[in-house]
């Protein structure tokens, strides 16, 4: 326990999630997971966006950053491409990731970035108290969706390999031993990683849909997953319609800030250290 | 060695940047900005700097903020559209006083409107685009050396006050080119935000609450502090209490506006007798300049001033030179922008007249004449 205590900053607990919310054990499972990867603290930073799941990072102590909303992975790019040898990590909910976020989303795993993405699904807009998001389930409730949602949603996990993830996984809050395996291997992996963990918003979520507290909505999740190795062994009929998860994706590609790097070395000319010296200019506009 | 180029506006405005350390640069195309990103692109990288294009402008704010976090003197250029598109995280980087450089580039609006055709309709959105109460500086060259001049000081302001600096250029002053003679760069002042000493204690939004600048410690450095767009404390974290809330804000505002007379910054130019004042800036002021120059000629008292800083704008030099004006000209390509504040300083001094132009082209100084002549009748 001590070994993950020394990376919150418990002086600004208690947090301010609802009794019964699954971020908690998201924000859990992936500091457990640089506990054990015993990653420098100085050397971490954190952004997200807004929501309640973008509040994590305010309760952990490294360099963070909570943004705009959607908006988290853009600013991870221009931290993470100014400062390579940073660990950067966001912390992001599923409206932020894939409603107003997700053209950064898709981008960002498009260029194969080295920034590991947690994305706290709960399948509602919890922090604006309830209404319908991309990841809201055809036909429950929210409260801009009273006669059921009718719109479809995102598949996360096959959105962002389609666009280029190379690391791509899928946990639960149920399943929180897993989540921390699935968040130390995003976070070891290098390029774009993304882990989906489904979470419970027991006071939207489970209330508007009468899914019932925290517990039912444990096993609600539990209930609409299945691992993807057993699903491999499994027939149709007992993974239809289930969410797989564990490990979807992966699949090493050459990183953005490497690829980058290495134009640098080709270009990079001798300067005479003064900042404002020959840089820039005239000796380079040829 | 000083040196002779011809360059351009867009040129100049890179260089600059250059010059006063710009080490990324993250952008969307845009005409007439374009030329920006694209230098960049080619410059950055040969001095370790970093480039990206981004997916939009909105991402393209928000990378240069982050990078600015890392200590990095950050920029981004654009136009009306996306200029609009960066309202948000504009705010964002005043809230949290992340200093970046915005370079907008005017083109005709509203909405897409005339890509290629000058105007300076952004005057306010630069002052007002993003929500709430916030401190910006908006400079503005009326040439293309001092394209480069501005830019330089603008990543210098941005430091010292730890605001987004905008540098509101137009498409002939962007694409336009002249002989630019630019200082050796080692006579050129550049200055650097003022940084903690050491981690412990680190107090990062702690000071003087009449328009103190807190100090900005680099992530990455073991500071390990804390940065939101809510309202937050001196320690960085949220707070909803009304008292933090009017400290910070009131300590924002008043990094500016205090220190007005030290960010301001105009041309005068026969303004000692002059009767018919004409208050200009940007590509109209060089239209302006020389009607006033031949009413002069004819014997009409004008005089002119171009403002490089509009905001914040310069209030007392506007009501001094005004005092013995019968009266004052604002000629700009919008329906009056920049009259507005005349007005406002001016009162019932002398009446203000607005020279709108929203054609897309640039004024004739013969149109401008007319108005002077008019005037002075
Ligand atoms: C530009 C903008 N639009 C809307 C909002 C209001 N808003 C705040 S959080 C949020 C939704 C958050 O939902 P999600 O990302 O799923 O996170 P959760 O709160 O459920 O953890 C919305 C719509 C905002 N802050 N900014």
């Amino acid at each position: 326990m001590s070994d993950i205590l020394k990376y919150f900053r418990q002086d600004r607990l208690p947090h301010i999630w609802c009794p019964g919310c699954g971020h908690g054990t998201v924000t859990g499972a992936l500091v457990r997971a640089i506990a054990r990867l015993k990653l420098d603290k100085n050397k971490v930073c954190v952004v997200s966006g807004i929501g309640c799941s973008s509040r994590a990072p305010g309760y952990l102590d490294f360099d963070t950053l909570h943004t705009a909303h959607g908006r988290a992975l853009a600013f991870a790019t221009g931290i993470k491409l100014a400062r390579p040898d940073l660990k950067v990590i966001v912390m992001t909910g599923d409206g932020d990731c894939t409603a107003i976020g997700g053209n950064h989303f898709i981008h960002a795993a498009r260029r194969n970035i080295d920034i590991t993405t947690i994305v706290m699904n709960n399948n509602i807009y919890g922090m604006t108290s309830g209404q319908y998001s991309p990841m809201t389930p055809k036909g429950f409730l929210g409260t801009t969706a009273p006669y059921g949602n009718v719109e479809r949603t995102f598949d996360l996990c096959k959105l962002a390999e389609a666009a280029g993830a190379t690391y791509v996984a899928r946990g639960t809050a149920y399943h929180a031993q897993m989540l921390v395996d699935l968040c130390e291997q995003a976070l070891t992996h290098r390029g774009f990683s993304v882990v989906e963990a489904l979470t419970q918003c027991p006071t939207y979520f489970g209330r508007k849909n009468k899914v019932g507290g925290a517990v039912e909505l444990l096993e609600w999740i539990k209930d609409r997953t299945v691992n993807s190795k057993a699903a491999a062994v499994l027939p149709p009929e007992k993974t239809a319609g289930k969410l797989l998860i564990g490990e979807l994706y992966k699949n090493p590609q050459p990183e953005f800030c490497d690829e980058y790097d290495k134009v640098i070395a080709q270009v990079q000319r001798k300067f005479d250290g003064f900042r404002g010296g020959v840089r820039g200019c005239e000796q380079n506009s040829d | 060695m000083p040196s002779a180029k011809l360059m351009q506006g867009n040129e100049a405005c890179t260089i600059g940047a250059l010059v006063a350390g710009l080490e990324f640069f993250a952008g969307y195309p845009i005409t007439p900005s374009t030329e920006i990103a694209e230098l960049c692109s080619e410059e950055l990288p040969k001095v370790g700097g970093k480039f990206v294009q981004m997916e939009d402008e909105i991402g393209s704010i928000a990378a240069i903020i982050g990078a600015s976090l890392t200590g990095k003197k950050a920029m981004t250029a654009t136009s009306g559209p996306g200029f609009s598109l960066m309202q948000e995280s504009l705010g964002y980087a005043s809230e949290t006083e992340v200093p970046v450089v915005i370079i907008n580039v005017q083109r005709m609006g509203p909405s897409t409107g005339m890509p290629t055709s000058p105007a300076q309709g952004d005057v306010m959105q630069a002052r007002w685009g993003t929500h709430g109460d916030h401190p910006v500086i908006v400079l503005a060259p009326g040439n293309v050396k001092e394209c480069f001049d501005l830019t330089v000081r603008a990543f210098n302001l941005a430091e010292r006050y730890r605001v987004p600096v905008v540098v509101l250029t137009d498409e002939v002053i962007g694409h336009m080119r002249e002989k630019v003679v630019l200082p050796d760069w080692k006579d050129v002042e550049v200055e650097d935000r003022a940084r903690p000493a050491a981690p412990g204690g680190y107090r990062p939004y702690e000071a003087d609450p009449d328009g103190g600048v807190p100090l900005m410690a680099p992530f990455g450095e073991g500071y390990r502090w804390h940065v939101t767009g809510l309202f937050h404390d001196e320690t960085g974290f949220p707070s909803g209490k009304a008292e933090v809330a009017d400290r910070l804000l009131r300590r924002l505002d008043r990094k500016v506006s205090k220190n007005e007379p030290v960010i301001r910054d105009y041309v005068t130019e026969s303004t000692e007798d002059c009767e018919i004042l004409v208050v200009s800036f940007g590509s109209s002021a060089m239209s302006a300049l020389s009607a006033v120059r031949r009413a002069r000629r004819e014997g009409v008292k004008a005089g002119m001033l171009r403002l490089k800083t509009i905001w914040p704008f310069p209030e007392e030099v506007v009501r001094e030179l005004s005092k013995s004006a019968k009266a004052v000209l604002v000629p700009e390509m919008n329906l009056g922008q920049l009259a507005y504040e005349v007005e406002r300083t001016v009162g019932c001094h002398a009446p203000v007249v607005r020279i709108g132009k929203v054609n897309g082209d640039l004024f004739r100084p013969d149109e401008i004449h007319d108005k002077i002549m008019e005037a002075a009748k």
